[in-house]
């Protein structure tokens, strides 16, 4: 099975963290991809910029339009995901909960069809 | 399990929002700040013991309106007088919070504009938002503008009694209303920006005016999605501050595109600006700060200082005279053509300009260089002697000099 995990939390906190509690807010990432590495498990992983920076393309009679800003408008936003494998839920929340959970909340959701690699 | 710092943190990119919202609820600056700094605390306590809520945001304003609401209270009873407003009870919260939601862009734009009062000389405008909105320590803002702090704090006092005065309207704003409002704050919040990225003298403690002014224009922007000047003048920030640590010299001298290492670029934020200005420029709705923005993205994507694009710069500086016909950016078009057509062809340019820049150190240090390129050494000396006379800093003169020396 694949499964994603999804990172949401308020934008502009981590470059506000002082630059010990970023060192152990990345070292926990480099131990979950360390723990997903070792059981072949590490798909790949993606930080997202900034959600001013997206568009949002929606149907809008016969066109398709380009509106500004994300999809849904949350209180969290969406910042970052893993795409991992893993044999069962149990594992994947196993692996999810080695992500740094002081500001940050993550979604695990399984993946119905996956294709592709690096581009 | 998280500490005090960090969630200060938290606390501090929440603050703009939760700030607007209890000053709109107080209509009372100094009331909002004392509820937002109770908030503060008892958010420091709880959030330390029992974690983050999952609306951190929505926690601070109803804390902050609680604690706001006690004072007054408290001030009423001094006077002898029972305050009739009942608590609002844990109940209300929803409902409250999401009337706050709607009025999130007014409330965050009435908070600035109230600091970018015209009143007030640039530098209290940008201190009281700094004081007020971004919530910096006044010893740190007096840092940035190399003022002593008892001053700057006099200062802050001063400009947020006159800019009070008048900054509270808290009717619904019209269109036309929320338009101007924000062109006078995103015009503010350039000049914060400059005045971090111009000022050398103290890297780090300028430093601070270029990082939250970046930080307050992406709130905007969060808030006001669809403005292409907005978005334009974020991706023009964000450009220019990633080139922050390749301008300076070992000797604190600014550095020309030409002399710096383009490898201390930081490209993270070259991909974000051009991000961001490609998503305005669909847009169609041409602004000075989007053509700014495409002209420091031209210099971005120019792996070496040989590969720049000056013609398409110089068609981009044309453009920008349409908005700002103004004898600077006449001066940044010549230095752009000189690159483009040659030396004879910008100092044809420079001509027009002799009056009205007569005072300008930059326009003499320019003429020099050019009338210096094509031999005219007679004229490139009387303009270096006389950018030495227009209160250069110690390593401009001492660049100058040295210019002088070679002639």
């Amino acid at each position: 099975m694949y499964y994603a995990l999804l990172i949401y939390g308020a934008e502009g906190v981590f470059d506000r963290l002082s630059p010990e509690e970023q060192a152990r807010v990345m070292k926990k990432h480099d131990e979950l991809q360390s723990h997903l590495k070792a059981r072949g498990a590490f798909g790949s992983t993606a930080q997202l910029m900034a959600t001013s920076t997206a568009v949002s393309l929606r149907r809008h009679g016969d066109e398709v339009v380009v509106l500004d800003g994300p999809y849904a408008e949350t209180k969290e936003q969406f910042l970052g995901l893993y795409l991992i494998k893993a044999n069962n839920l149990e594992e994947a929340i196993a692996a999810g909960k080695l992500l740094p959970f002081d500001f940050w909340g993550a979604e695990i959701r399984p993946i119905q069809w996956l294709a592709g690699g690096p581009i | 399990l998280i500490g005090a710092r960090d969630i200060g943190a938290l606390i501090a990119a929440l603050r703009t929002r939760a700030m607007a919202a209890l000053y709109r609820q107080f209509r009372d600056v100094d009331l909002a700040e004392d509820a937002f700094q109770e908030a503060c605390l008892k958010a420091t306590q709880t959030w330390c013991r029992d974690g983050i809520p999952r609306d951190a945001l929505a926690w601070l304003i109803f804390v902050g309106r609680n604690a706001g609401i006690d004072s007054i209270r408290r001030a009423a009873t001094h006077r002898g007088h029972a305050a009739r407003d009942a608590m609002p009870d844990a109940n209300a919260e929803v409902e409250y919070l999401t009337e706050f939601e709607r009025e999130f862009c007014d409330d965050v734009l009435r908070l600035l504009f109230m600091c970018a009062h015209p009143g007030l000389p640039l530098q209290d405008q940008l201190a009281l938002s700094l004081k007020i909105v971004v919530g910096l320590p006044v010893q740190r803002i007096a840092r940035a503008f190399a003022t002593r702090e008892k001053t700057m704090g006099q200062r802050i006092m001063r400009s947020k009694q006159k800019a009070a005065a008048v900054g509270g309207q808290f009717e619904v704003l019209t269109h036309a209303e929320r338009a101007d409002r924000l062109s006078a704050v995103l015009a503010m919040l350039y000049l914060m920006f400059n005045e971090g990225y111009s000022n050398t003298s103290s890297d780090e403690d300028s430093e601070v005016l270029c990082v939250e002014s970046i930080r307050l224009l992406r709130e905007l922007l969060a808030l006001f999605p669809n403005e292409a000047e907005l978005m334009g003048l974020l991706s023009l920030a964000i450009l220019q501050h990633a080139r922050r640590k390749a301008r300076l010299s070992t000797d604190g001298r600014l550095l020309t595109l030409a002399e710096q290492n383009r490898s201390l670029w930081h490209f993270p934020f070259i991909a974000e600006g051009r991000n961001l200005l490609e998503k305005a420029l669909r847009k169609r709705q041409p602004g000075p700060y989007q053509i700014q923005a495409a002209i420091a993205t031209m210099h971005c994507r120019a792996s070496r200082y040989e590969d720049t694009d000056w013609d398409e710069i110089v068609r981009l500086y044309t453009l920008l005279e349409a908005f700002d016909p103004s004898p600077v950016v006449a001066l940044n078009k010549a230095a752009a053509v000189a690159q483009a057509s040659g030396p004879n062809a910008a100092l044809e340019l420079l001509g027009p300009l002799h009056d009205s820049l007569a005072h300008y150190l930059h326009f003499h240090t320019m003429h020099a260089a050019l009338c210096a390129t094509v031999g005219r050494n007679e004229e490139a000396r009387w303009s270096y002697k006389r950018a030495l006379g227009l209160n250069p800093t110690e390593s401009e003169a001492a660049h100058v000099r040295e210019k002088l020396a070679r002639l």
